[in-house]
């Protein structure tokens, strides 16, 4: 009855002490509690099928890192035995352990904002006292942070899992494209990315399929643009002569010169025809039934004038290139994240 | 007090006004009613009132000069949307819980026995409500907050006459208990005719009416009388509508006061609600703007219901 009685006094109203943030962890735990659990799944199968061929993998290991005395012709045999049998198997759970980071920003990033606004229930959410920026900004953090830790997490077990194959001497180290972005901090900068990228689209398309799909799409592009591009030029990556070249690292191009000009496939072949060699790739070379055995390409083209010149990241730059790339995509994410809030406080449907 | 004020308001969405120019003052203390056709522009009023949308143009205000959507708006402005959305997944307890979380104050005690009395089960899903329901379970989360103004958009559009009933019966309820502040647009004349005391008439992206019910109902009447002689009539009298038979002519015109001589040979009727409220909509160039934000609700109104 007095409500109307009092004049308002804007002023002292104005000034009133905001909802505290912490009423909204029930609110974001409530409404995301089934989002979370899908990805503590996600993760759960990933993390169970890694330990049990993780275990079986490393108790294999086990021979090849007894083996004496090491580096032996037995024990190189030992070793090509073993990644014969496991590297084969490694390289496709990579491949799909690649998407989590997308699946997650798409069921767990894109579906925040974009089903507000597809079932109208942001009329109920943004007209409540909370205050609809506040409201993104508590939805969207505590789920973002959760996400990254669960990522983060996981990525040490990736580390564990991949332990063997490198130990057995496998050619792709710690800086090959697939592996790279598994481990150290860039899976949890990955997955906090796609899911920046999923709250994005949220407010921008409004509608949940078509939201995921793009986050689907921004983040594979983004992704591969990083991966075949841009990572290779973290630091100024480093060329070799040496036709010999073992050292570790993520060789990124092999190609012949003759007088300081580069040589086609077909001037290589041109050499190589009185010996029956057929160049595949530069690297690559395929003997024909009159090539004699003593014969090595590489040491033949070289006799014959050419220059083998491989670019190359040595892997010692593995932790220089996780920050580099861990850094610019956190940079990223909090700038959608920042754009996601103000465009929810700007624009209204 | 105003419960909402806006001036040289506009919206425009793409290259169309859904709102234009559009001055207006509502007192506090009043059941106000947002009527006008489909696409008139009154969702756009309302979601600019409640901070949904920002204006392209003016601005708006509400109780008593605060910018609409601002926390303080917020925190006084209830709103329930067209088609009452709530998180269907979530039980009506749930939906208790999470608006209590989401605003300063909420009478759970209040809301606890709306949804006893209404037969709501805690447990019960707010997607597995009927409509009925569905619309009182929004209701009386919006009037556990304890608005100073309740704002609702087509409240009652998918609702069958008994559930409109029960819905305006809670609505009145808590108007006569609490002094709440409503605004509600509808399309439902009949129903607005018994509950609301202020007439807002928007048409065309423009406010058409705004004033007390009682104020448009005095200042208009139907004159009735000879056919012939309604031309000549109607020049002196502000005719809102006419309409004519074989015989007679009946002039729906808006009266400067009680005092206005009736012509000759005609008979003057009051008017209700509903009849005035269809001659302004046949008749969208007319209107009867008592101003914006005149003098006299200045003082803090009383409410006598």
């Amino acid at each position: 009855m007095t409500t109307l009685t009092v004049p308002a006094k804007p002023g002292r109203d104005a000034s009133l002490r905001p909802v505290p943030w912490r009423r909204m962890a029930w609110v974001t735990w409530r409404q995301h509690r089934l989002a979370l659990a899908g990805v503590a799944a996600l993760f759960g199968v990933a993390a169970v099928y890694l330990l049990v061929t993780g275990l079986q993998m490393h108790h294999a290991y086990a021979a090849v890192a007894a083996c004496r005395p090491a580096g032996s012709g037995i024990c190189r045999q030992v070793a090509g035995n073993f990644l014969n049998t496991y590297a084969p198997g490694v390289g496709p759970v990579l491949g799909l352990l690649q998407v989590i980071p997308a699946l997650i920003g798409a069921f767990a990033g894109a579906t925040v904002l974009a089903r507000e606004l597809e079932t109208g229930t942001f009329r109920y959410a943004w007209t409540q006292g909370f205050g609809r920026a506040r409201w993104t900004v508590a939805k969207l953090v505590p789920l973002a942070v959760a996400v990254t830790v669960a990522a983060g997490a996981f990525s040490v077990l990736v580390s564990w899992y991949i332990q063997p194959i490198w130990g057995a001497g496998d050619d792709n180290g710690p800086l090959y494209p697939t592996i790279f972005d598994l481990r150290g901090v860039a899976l949890a900068a990955w997955t906090l990315a796609a899911f920046a990228i999923g709250g994005l689209a949220g407010i921008l398309i409004r509608r949940v399929i078509p939201a995921m799909f793009a986050t689907f799409a921004v983040w594979a592009g983004l992704a591969f643009v990083t991966g075949w591009f841009l990572r290779r030029h973290y630091e100024a990556p480093l060329v070799t002569t040496n036709p010999n070249f073992a050292a570790p690292a993520w060789v990124i191009s092999q190609v012949w010169t003759r007088g300081g000009q580069p040589a086609s496939l077909s001037m290589i072949n041109q050499t190589l025809r009185p010996v029956d060699v057929q160049a595949v790739t530069p690297g690559q070379f395929q003997p024909g039934p009159a090539t004699p055995a003593s014969i090595d390409p590489v040491h033949y083209l070289i006799q014959h004038g050419y220059t083998q010149l491989t670019t190359y990241q040595p892997d010692s730059r593995f932790w220089p290139f996780q920050w580099i790339e861990g850094g610019w995509l956190l940079a990223l994410s909090l700038l959608l994240l920042a754009v996601t809030v103000w465009l929810v406080r700007r624009r209204a449907a | 007090m105003n419960v909402i004020e806006a001036s040289g308001l506009g919206k425009r969405y793409g290259g169309t006004w859904a709102l234009r120019e559009c001055a207006l003052a509502i007192p506090a203390g009043h059941v106000a009613a947002l009527v006008g056709p489909n696409g008139a522009g009154k969702t756009t009023l309302l979601h600019l009132a409640v901070g949904l949308v920002a204006p392209t143009a003016g601005s708006v205000t509400v109780l008593g000069g605060r910018p609409a959507g601002s926390p303080a708006a917020l925190d006084g402005i209830a709103f329930v949307a067209q088609n009452t959305p709530l998180y269907k997944n979530l039980s009506a307890g749930d939906m208790l819980h999470l608006t209590r979380n989401l605003n300063r104050r909420f009478d759970q005690g209040y809301a606890l026995a709306r949804l006893a009395d209404l037969g709501i089960p805690l447990t019960r899903k707010a997607g597995e409500l009927s409509g009925g329901q569905h619309a009182q379970l929004a209701l009386t989360l919006a009037l556990a907050r304890r608005p100073r103004l309740l704002v609702l958009d087509e409240p009652m559009a998918m609702l069958d006459p008994l559930a409109r009933h029960d819905f305006m019966g809670t609505v009145m309820t808590a108007v006569a208990d609490d002094g709440v502040s409503v605004l509600l647009s509808s399309h439902v004349l009949a129903e607005l005719e018994r509950v609301a005391d202020y007439l807002i008439l928007v048409s065309q992206g423009s406010v058409q009416v705004a004033d007390e019910v009682d104020d448009l109902l005095a200042g208009h009447r139907v004159l009735t009388g000879p056919a012939a002689e309604a031309g000549r009539h109607a020049e002196r009298l502000n005719v809102v509508h006419a309409r004519h038979g074989a015989a007679q002519a009946h002039l729906l015109v808006r009266t400067s006061g009680v005092t206005d001589p009736v012509p000759p040979g005609w008979e003057a009727h009051p008017v209700s609600l509903e009849e005035l409220t269809l001659a302004y909509l046949r008749e969208p160039g007319a209107g009867a703007l008592p101003g914006p934000a005149r003098a006299r609700y200045a003082e803090p109104t009383e409410v006598t219901k």
